[in-house]
């Protein structure tokens, strides 16, 4: 397989891109209720990185950022992971618990927010591209760290690329209203998923 | 914070720097930061490597195996000596944990345990480590004393 673009054509590209559309939008949902207020999803970008660019994917190596990460297993096993700005954790802070909290306090509390909202989100992610590929795969328990994001994306990523080369990234924002939330939703699929999920959804192997 | 003396080093590269400058590398979390000191030429080499083993792969300073001795030659091309080298090891943390994976080593023990041979092959001494744990690491080598500060979030400085 080639390594630069996972041999990946466009239509392929295409349909990975509405897997994630889909996931995304029913995540959406979710978030929705649980903040009571309409969220909204950008179309879902792929985007195929070199791991040894991707530590300032979502800006300085030093900011400090939650992160949310959740192994996926079963047919097509990956890796999903959130990566929240320290803005947004004071954001849905007060939005879900009605509370005001300075940036750099994240706490027990705020943990286990950022873990349960990360929680629902995969779960409803991953079920929505369940029923559309018919394929099997549950999420693991969260592990959560805040500290620097260039520590959190590095090691997410060298563990969850299978070829220690590039990553291939379905990456999702949400909007309330015309707000951007500021935060990064990846899923993660391993090589060897890609090839499963395309499959699952008709197309041949050696389109 | 950033003086002119900073020369960045950023995943799966090395620079080799002499005083004043200051050998820095950001955010290291299963990755390595090696800092390489010749404490009486004061040639001084940092690497910031991702994984052990390059399996023959070509990206020289992105694994412990290539990029290690690699830096060590080129260190002695600039004038250290390779019994006055001596060696600083900071990172291999293990970032998120689940309960579930004790059986293998994961990747940032892996990393420190592959540099520390490597070293020990290449016979030079490591005189101090600051690695594990579950939390990130900024790195500041300073050339013109050998010492290294380490930055992390959840812990104050620490020189090295």
């Amino acid at each position: 397989m080639d390594n630069t673009n996972f041999g990946l054509n466009s239509i392929q590209q295409d349909a990975l891109k509405e897997v994630g559309n889909i996931g995304a939008g029913n995540a959406a949902t979710s978030f929705s209720k649980i903040l009571d207020r309409e969220i909204n999803i950008e179309v879902p970008s792929i985007e195929i990185i070199p791991l040894e660019d991707v530590s300032t994917i979502t800006g300085s190596e030093e900011d400090h950022v939650a992160g949310i990460l959740f192994k996926v297993t079963g047919e097509a096993p990956g890796t999903i992971l959130f990566i929240f700005p320290s803005t947004t954790i004071k954001y849905l802070v007060e939005v879900v618990m009605d509370k005001q909290i300075e940036p750099e306090e994240i706490g027990e509390m705020e943990e286990s927010l950022l873990k349960e909202l990360g929680n629902i989100l995969s779960g409803s992610y991953l079920k929505s591209i369940g029923d559309m590929t018919d394929l099997n795969m549950t999420q693991s328990v969260p592990g959560f760290s805040y500290d620097m994001a260039g520590a959190i994306l590095s090691s997410t990523m060298i563990s969850a690329s299978s070829t220690g080369e590039n990553v291939l990234l379905i990456e999702t924002e949400f909007m309330d209203g015309e707000r951007k939330i500021d935060g990064y939703f990846f899923f993660i699929p391993q090589i060897e998923s890609l090839s499963i999920i395309l499959n699952s959804l008709g197309f041949d192997n050696d389109e | 914070m950033m003086s002119d003396n900073e020369i960045r080093i950023k995943m799966a590269e090395y620079e080799i720097a002499q005083p004043p400058q200051v050998l820095v590398t950001l955010g290291l979390g299963s990755c390595i930061g090696l800092a390489l000191y010749d404490k009486y030429t004061k040639v001084s080499g940092l690497i910031h490597f991702m994984l052990p083993e390059s399996n023959g792969k070509k990206d020289i300073a992105k694994y412990a195996d290539t990029g290690i001795p690699n830096l060590i030659e080129k260190m002695v091309e600039m004038g250290a000596k390779r019994r006055n080298i001596i060696a600083k090891l900071v990172g291999g943390a293990k970032m998120f944990s689940f309960g579930d994976d004790n059986s293998v080593m994961n990747i940032g023990q892996r990393n420190a345990a592959a540099a520390k041979e490597i070293l020990q092959k290449e016979k030079i001494k490591i005189i101090a480590e600051d690695t594990g744990e579950n939390f990130g690491r900024t790195m500041r080598f300073f050339t013109d004393t050998g010492e290294v500060k380490v930055t992390s979030y959840k812990r104050d400085d620490l020189l090295i």
